[in-house]
């Protein structure tokens, strides 16, 4: 398993460079933002026509994910879908979902673009606590041990942007893993302010690397 | 000929002016269907265009819209309504004239919808806005003249093949329509006359007399020019002196940057303090709007200005113009000259400084050409596709359309003459399906067919739609502030790329003053003064330009010469040196020079095919070098040559210019590239695929959109056939890759390579050794750069 290892609330966690999230002692992947069907949903508002192979990509770099951990969990940290109307995917994406499903553990937490249950199999919370940890779409500034998405993090290095972790001692802000996203600089506020000092940011991509937050 | 009638005639007596003999000639042929007029600077082309509207509409009995006159510049467009305003009242001509661009207030712009002037004076964008709308059958029913202003410089872009497929659809709405095209020099009329006309209609060319040959020479300095790299700071003491003995200076750059940097120094050195300030196109619109009034005033001395000066408006009195840098392009010199005198039948007066010993043979084959009037120019090729895809949404907006109709229409535009009807109906399918190999927006199409009609399935997508008009897509510019409670002074706008290269307290030069760059905020990049530094840097960019060919073959003809005469001593006895030491490059051949210098094997190609092509070429031979174990380790190229280095010598080069592999590298390099991608992002914000505007966009610092690349690599993984890959390809390959000039310069060498091996650097190349814009070759070169600078950041903060 490559990837970042760290600690929080005294549990051994791990960054991957895909953007998802490991937990080994509950075989549990967590991934956040995928808004599948987002290109579907802007062509239903008569905006562009966007190529229409996004939930093709998300859902096989999911796949890929779920087979190299062995996941037991599968956890979508809200934003899974880009509205509501867009969780009506196509039959063959139902299909390749339901598959993914097939015995394991399956929990959507909803998030502001899906916020309430879908018509597909699996678990539909707010939020869920497990162990020290608790997880939810928005972050929540008292919060310990808290893992959570939403603000799509990315940070720069050498002139490119990466989509990236956030990780203090306090939480774990993940990186959208959706193929059609856009992101937040993690020097601007909100995010910024969420970030404790020491903070650092996990860049995903080909050159995984850990980035010092502040004073940058 | 026709006679000027009474008021007119009257009113040229009483000013001691002639008609000169070019505006009676558009006078005599004003019912033509279309006319082109080349004229020089200054030599009243404007009023010649206008001239027959002016008496057309002098009884006044015609109502509504009469002419409408277009011009790439709004600066332009209110300048000529003030300048055509003149004659109008005092001649009490009953004629309402009104300008209309995206500086033009919304009331305003409603009312002449309502009630559209005699005259509308326009640019390209705010045509193709006003045809978007439903009613624009009504306001061009009555319209009889279109004038075309400046039209050498439309018709090298974009904008000037979406303005011609505007002209067909209005050439619908008012049959009998007239269309006058205003064009400086140019080296072709003929192309420019195929491109205005109404496709197969003919178009008649007047050349107004050219007046006298400019006066025009090299700029002689005390210092030679340094070997290499531009700029021309060496020339600033007699640049200055030049100044003082002149009434106003145009002092020329190529680029942006260096034009900032050229004036950073030439203040330093300004021990006068002569009125000089700048001007280009990266500059806020009020500092430009401030130097265009001092110097319409009389009030400054010198400009120092780039490409954003070139075109028509008519600035105070103008005695010398100086082009630092080779001109790379012998029309675009001519067209900067004639800014001097800008006075019918005085000569133009310019000075050209090279700024490196290469660009003085440069010049020099430039002032041949001037004296020759040998013009050059590349053809253009036909429209793109991009901008037939958006003008196929713009007009959905307006009407239904019939598919057969507006094909028919769109092949009456002079570059979509030769359009193929499948190549219309792919551009269809894109705007209506999006174009995709899985057909995944039935439901939700963009265009939907009904009663064998085309309209938007959306109503409400026609805002969007409209936000988008236009075809300049300056790549990413942040506006530039001082950074402070208010919100700050803006100074101009840097390039997106650029800006991603500073961190907080690099320093940078813009409008002449060295800034600190503080950081990001929104979109905008805070600033704050950091007098009497040094900057760090200015490279947002403006373009490069490539030398053009025809210049090029002057050069090689010139380096044929036994000796050099005309050329200073200093750069005659460089050539001689090279002849002695190597061989002077060739046009019917490639010479290639392999040597050590500075521990490393250096291999340089001289193919004369222009900084992209030889940039291309550096790329293409180091990745065939990769492969074949020479271990290349970087690369630089100029106008002339591309110099290699690397570990191992290099012993058979014409191997390397197998043209069949090279071709297969070209494929696959062009894969992944960052130039594909910045092509790729201005052709899909140009066919609609991304947007620009969005209605009730936020302003958040949340992205809404994300990156243009997402897109080109998902297209590239699962439709490489796609419409849009397939115009970026075609776009690339004629600009910035060039790869055109490359397959030339393997025509014109037959396989003639000839393979110099020297014991150390030649004459000629040397200087290539310090030019700056150094590559690396590295597979893997960014994901290096990007591991050590995390690893190098990480220990800094002690979280290593």
């Amino acid at each position: 398993m490559t990837g970042h290892r760290f600690l929080l609330a005294g549990t051994t966690l791990a960054a991957m460079p895909s953007g998802a999230l490991w937990w080994a002692d509950h075989a549990l992947l967590a991934v956040s933002d995928l808004h599948l069907g987002r290109s579907d949903r802007i062509a239903r508002r008569g905006g562009t026509l966007l190529p229409p192979y996004e939930v093709a990509e998300t859902l096989t770099r999911l796949d890929a994910d779920i087979s190299r951990t062995s996941a037991r969990v599968v956890l979508c940290l809200g934003d899974s879908f880009d509205d509501l109307a867009a969780a009506e995917l196509s039959e063959d994406h139902r299909l390749w979902l339901t598959r993914l499903m097939a015995g394991r553990r399956w929990i959507w937490i909803e998030g502001n673009h899906d916020p309430g249950p879908v018509d597909l199999p699996g678990e539909h919370l707010r939020d869920l606590t497990l162990g020290p940890l608790v997880f939810r779409h928005v972050a929540e500034p008292a919060a310990r041990g808290e893992i959570s998405g939403h603000y799509h993090p990315k940070a720069r290095i050498a002139g490119a942007f990466r989509p990236a972790f956030l990780i203090d001692a306090a939480r774990v802000i993940l990186p959208a893993y959706g193929a059609f996203t856009g992101g937040m600089e993690a020097t601007r506020p909100p995010l910024c302010h969420l970030m404790m000092p020491g903070a650092i940011a996990w860049l995903t991509g080909p050159t995984p690397c850990a980035l010092p937050l502040k004073g940058r | 000929m026709r006679a000027l009638p009474a008021p007119f005639s009257d009113w040229f007596s009483r000013r001691g002016w002639q008609v000169h003999p070019h505006q009676q000639a558009m006078l005599d042929r004003a019912q033509a269907p279309a006319l082109l007029l080349v004229a020089p600077t200054g030599g009243g082309k404007t009023l010649a265009g206008f001239l027959p509207t002016l008496t057309e509409l002098a009884d006044g009995s015609h109502k509504g819209l009469h002419t409408l006159y277009i011009s790439p510049l709004k600066a332009l467009a209110a300048d000529i309504r003030r300048n055509l305003s003149t004659p109008v009242c005092e001649m009490k001509l009953p004629i309402r004239i009104e300008d209309r661009t995206g500086d033009t207030s919304h009331a305003r712009r409603q009312r002449q919808r309502a009630d559209p002037p005699h005259i509308l004076l326009t640019t390209p964008e705010s045509l193709a806005l006003l045809l978007s709308y439903e009613d624009a059958p009504r306001i061009f029913a009555g319209l009889s003249r279109v004038i075309v202003d400046e039209i050498h410089a439309l018709a090298e872009s974009k904008r000037g093949d979406q303005l011609m497929l505007c002209l067909a659809r209005l050439a619908r709405l008012a049959p009998g329509l007239r269309r006058v095209g205003l064009s400086a020099t140019v080296e072709d009329p003929a192309a420019i006359a195929r491109f205005l006309a109404r496709n197969p209609e003919p178009c008649e060319i007047l050349h107004a007399d050219p007046g006298p040959d400019p006066d025009i020479a090299m700029l002689t300095t005390e210092e030679p020019p340094p070997w290499a790299g531009g700029g021309g700071r060496y020339a600033i003491p007699a640049i200055l002196d030049e100044i003082r003995r002149h009434r106003t200076t145009l002092v020329f750059h190529n680029t942006r940057a260096q034009a900032e940097i050229f004036f950073h120094h030439l203040w330093l050195a300004n021990e006068d303090a002569l009125p000089i300030g700048i001007h280009h196109g990266s500059l806020s619109r009020e500092t430009r709007e401030r130097v265009e009034a001092a110097m319409a005033r009389g009030e400054l001395r010198a400009i120092v200005c780039t490409g954003s000066l070139d075109l028509g408006i008519d600035w105070g009195d103008v005695d010398l113009v100086i082009q630092v840098g080779a001109p790379k392009n012998v029309k675009r010199l001519v067209q900067r000259i004639g800014r001097a005198n800008h006075r019918y039948n005085a000569p133009s007066k310019a000075l050209l400084v090279p700024a490196n010993r290469f660009e003085v043979i440069e010049c020099q084959a430039a002032l041949q050409a001037v004296r020759e009037h040998d013009l050059d120019g590349e053809p253009r090729g036909p429209g793109p596709l991009d901008v037939l895809c958006q003008h196929i949404l713009v007009a959905a907006c307006s009407a239904p359309f019939d598919a057969d109709d507006l094909f028919a229409e769109v092949t009456t535009a002079g570059p979509y003459a030769a359009l193929a009807r499948a190549d219309f109906d792919a551009c269809l399918d894109f705007c209506a399906t999006g174009g995709y190999a899985l057909r995944a927006y039935d439901r939700w199409q963009r265009l939907m067919q009904r009663d064998g009609l085309w309209s938007l399935r959306d109503p409400r997508s026609a805002r969007a739609i409209r936000m988008n008009i236009g075809t300049i897509t300056d790549a990413g510019l942040l506006k530039v502030r001082l950074a402070n409670r208010m919100g700050g002074q803006p100074l101009g706008e840097v390039e997106e790329s650029f800006a991603a290269t500073l961190t907080p307290g690099d320093t940078f030069l813009i409008g002449g003053q060295v800034v600190r760059y503080e950081g990001l905020r929104e979109l905008t990049v805070e600033v704050s003064r950091a007098a009497g530094r040094e900057p760090k840097v200015a490279v947002f960019s403006g373009t490069k330009f490539s030398t053009s060919t025809r210049l090029t073959e002057r050069i090689l003809a010139i380096l044929r010469e036994p000796s050099w005469p005309d050329l200073p001593d200093h750069t005659a006895d460089w050539l001689a040196l090279q002849r002695k030491m190597s061989r002077l490059p060739r046009h019917d051949r490639i010479l290639v020079e392999s040597f050590p210098a500075e521990g490393r094997e250096h291999l340089c190609v001289y193919g004369f095919a222009g900084r992209n092509a030889q940039q291309t070429l550096g790329l293409l031979l180091t990745q065939r070098m990769e492969a074949t174990g020479l271990h290349p380790l970087g690369f630089v190229a100029t106008d002339y040559a591309t110099l290699i280095w690397g570990l191992n010598p290099v012993t058979d080069p014409a191997a390397l210019f197998d043209r069949t592999a090279l071709s297969q590298g070209i494929e696959t390099w062009l894969q992944g590239n960052a130039v594909m991608k910045r092509t790729f992002r201005g052709v899909a914000l140009i066919a609609g695929l991304i947007e620009r505007n969005h209605p009730g966009q936020r302003k958040s610092g949340r992205q809404a959109s994300f990156s243009s690349d997402i897109l080109y690599d998902t297209l590239r993984r699962h439709d490489p056939g796609h419409l849009m890959l397939r115009v970026t390809r075609q776009e690339a390959m004629r600009g910035l890759v060039d790869f055109g000039r490359i397959e030339a310069m393997l025509d014109r060498a037959g396989g003639r390579i000839d393979h110099l091996r020297l014991a150390r650097v030649s004459p000629l190349a040397a200087p290539l050794l310090l030019e700056h814009g150094r590559i690396p070759v590295e597979g893997a070169g960014r994901e290096r750069l990007i591991a050590e600078t995390a690893a190098r950041l990480m220990a800094e903060a002690g979280l290593g």
